[in-house]
């Protein structure tokens, strides 16, 4: 079966000449559908480009990103709109929910955009917020939520439209120790459970040891790729 | 879809209440001028209606002397006479009721009260001409006017000074220093647009105010009232034939007469007044243009305040036009709630104008609806450009965005 995501030769370069910079440069890469992988590597590196790329948010400016065998990267805006709606979901540091907007009316976003009717949405949403742990806290808007309370909804969020990839730029940036350790293993259930393909920018090791698979980027290359070693069992 | 998003712009909107007032306020403030500029308007144009029709309907009036230069030095005016009258009656089609009368302004005495007030000599067919009826009483009878008896018809004013709420009929009045016993009370007419009171008047038989009182034989004006299937622009120039003949208007002389058409004259007050009402309301539409630019500002203010939301909601799956959609309503959400403020409080002042001025409340359901429509039309023309702004912006700089 084709891999899930393919870079052949990707390239991403920002400003023109002597300021020119690549953030990507020539990178190779795949991940199966139902990994856990893990993006490692120092700022400037290029992981947060190619987690933009992964996401359909950017787009390469040489080479081809392929998404479901879609060549994600010729697509026009709204057509990447579409992929992300129906395919990935978003999880990030900062949460990012709406403020004073309910829990339930923020994981519903999606399902807004997607056309569904909003009886559905609202048990759709429910059952999301139950996955994560959140029942009872439906009504709460983020100012009234811890910060890991708020990312389960923002994790809610991202499954709610059962994608195929869920895109974590440092979900545990912002949260303690604890708070961490439930967050990665609600991430892991889900990749588990619903065999969700995650793709996590992180510069933490114990975060990145969640996952089967931790690629390190470095300069705009793949300096290593490898399968974690306790996970390969 | 379209609910969700006006809903949330509702929200928006409720969210920053002062901040929306102040931005509505140009609106409020320019469809409350245009909707009171205009419900005035439309009452003042009524009202003008209603005073020319109190002076008859279809009516021409005939005066003596040319229509421009009246009275000019070089000319001598020739009164119109009881010849001309006759050549009338004898010769035209289509007047319902032809009726000469004489003015004059009179001093006039009953008991110890006097008065000054408007005393007309004229005929019975006066009445019909234009548009009085009696409140009690009678008209002059065929042999009182040929005879010029001294009868008279008052005014409702005149009673009141004279009578108070008592019953005139029979009682002598002195007009002029001549006795005069009044037969009837004519129907209470109110006042001109101009302010006069029209119900401040005598009438009596033409003969016996040109014996009595003018002391000469002349006519000021025939009235001429048409019958229903003749327009009055059709009444007018047979009326100038038969005068011309009658007076012996040499064919290369302007008429020595002037025949005024009171349907042309409210005709042309009705459209100086809605040519007044369209300035003032063109001013007025200047302030929804401020309006608008105020909405324009706020939005652009509102869309980079929620650039982070934006890239939320692109992140996660919106199309361009979702967020162009939500912003639009937005913003046509706001101009038309300043809309309908300004419509309430519009109609509120054009409401209490027409308590003070004494016009009718003319509210128009069309203009109403326009308003609501173009107030909804600036919303989205302004709101375009912050809107599109928005829809455009990249996710990943606008979810960086502090």
């Amino acid at each position: 079966m084709a891999p899930l995501i393919t870079f052949d030769r990707v390239w991403k370069t920002y400003g023109q000449g002597e300021a020119r910079v690549h953030a990507l440069a020539g990178v190779d890469l795949a991940i199966r559908q139902g990994e856990f992988v893990a993006i490692m590597g120092p700022s400037g590196s290029g992981k947060s480009t190619s987690m933009n790329i992964i996401g359909c948010l950017d787009t390469p400016t040489a080479g081809t990103y392929r998404f479901k065998g879609v060549d994600a990267g010729r697509l026009d805006r709204n057509r990447r709109a579409l992929l992300r709606n129906l395919y990935i979901g978003f999880v990030f540091q900062g949460y990012n929910l709406l403020a004073r907007t309910t829990a339930a009316e923020n994981v519903e976003l999606p399902l807004i955009y997607r056309g569904v009717a909003a009886a559905e949405r609202r048990e759709l949403a429910m059952r999301a917020l139950a996955e994560v742990g959140l029942t009872g806290r439906e009504h709460h808007t983020p100012a009234e939520l811890s910060g890991g309370q708020q990312q389960r909804v923002a994790i809610a969020r991202a499954i709610v439209s059962r994608p195929t990839l869920l895109v974590a730029d440092e979900p545990t940036g912002n949260l303690d120790t604890a708070r961490t350790h439930e967050i990665m293993d609600l991430i892991t259930r889900l990749n588990r459970e619903f065999g969700l393909t995650i793709v996590m920018v992180t510069h933490e090791a114990d975060v990145a040891a969640y996952a089967q698979r931790t690629i390190r980027f470095l300069d705009g290359h793949v300096a290593s790729d490898a399968m974690n070693a306790e996970m390969a069992q | 879809m379209i609910w969700e998003t006006v809903r949330l712009a509702l929200r928006s909107v409720r969210r920053n209440a002062l901040r929306s007032f102040l931005t509505l306020l140009g609106i409020v403030i320019g469809v409350a001028a245009v909707i009171a500029m205009l419900t005035i308007g439309a009452g003042t144009t009524e009202k003008v209606k209603a005073d020319i029709s109190k002076l008859g309907s279809n009516l021409l009036v005939v005066r003596a002397g040319h229509a421009a230069g009246r009275g000019g030095p070089d000319q001598t005016i020739r009164p119109l006479q009881d010849k001309d009258l006759a050549a009338l009656r004898a010769h035209l089609e289509g007047a319902r009721a032809i009726s000469p009368a004489a003015q004059k302004q009179v001093r006039v005495i009953y008991g110890t009260e006097n008065i000054t007030a408007g005393v007309t000599g004229t005929d019975s067919a006066f009445l019909d001409a234009r548009d009085w009826t009696l409140a009690s009483g009678r008209a002059f009878s065929d042999s009182e006017v040929r005879s010029g008896a001294g009868v008279c018809l008052i005014g409702e004013t005149v009673r009141q000074q004279f009578f108070g709420a008592g019953d005139p009929d029979g009682e002598i009045i002195r007009v002029n220093r001549s006795s005069c016993k009044v037969i009837g009370l004519l129907a209470p007419k109110g006042y001109t647009g101009f302010g006069q009171d029209q119900d401040n008047v005598v009438l009596m038989p033409l003969a016996a105010f040109q014996r009595r009182i003018a002391g000469n034989r002349d006519i000021d004006n025939i009235y001429v009232a048409a019958d229903d299937r003749t327009p009055t622009s059709e009444l007018l120039p047979r009326v100038q034939d038969i005068l011309r003949d009658a007076r012996r208007v040499p064919q290369d002389k302007d008429d020595d007469f002037d025949i005024r058409d009171m349907t042309q004259i409210a005709d042309t007050m009705t459209s100086a007044t809605s040519t007044m009402t369209g300035m003032l309301s063109a001013v007025a539409a200047v302030s929804l243009l401020v309006g608008g630019i105020g909405i324009m500002n706020i939005m652009l203010v509102s869309v980079t305040e929620r650039t982070r939301e934006i890239g939320i909601r692109l992140a996660i799956g919106a199309h361009e036009k979702h967020i162009l959609v939500q912003f639009l309503v937005e913003a046509t959400v706001l101009s038309l709630l300043g809309g309908i403020i300004g419509i309430l409080i519009g109609l509120s002042l054009a409401g209490i104008a027409s308590l003070t001025l004494a016009i009718p409340f003319a509210p128009s359901p069309a203009v109403i609806l326009l308003a609501v429509g173009f107030s909804a039309l600036i919303g989205m023309v302004f709101g375009f450009f912050p809107a599109l702004r928005g829809a455009r912006l990249d996710p990943i700089d606008a979810l960086r965005h502090e």
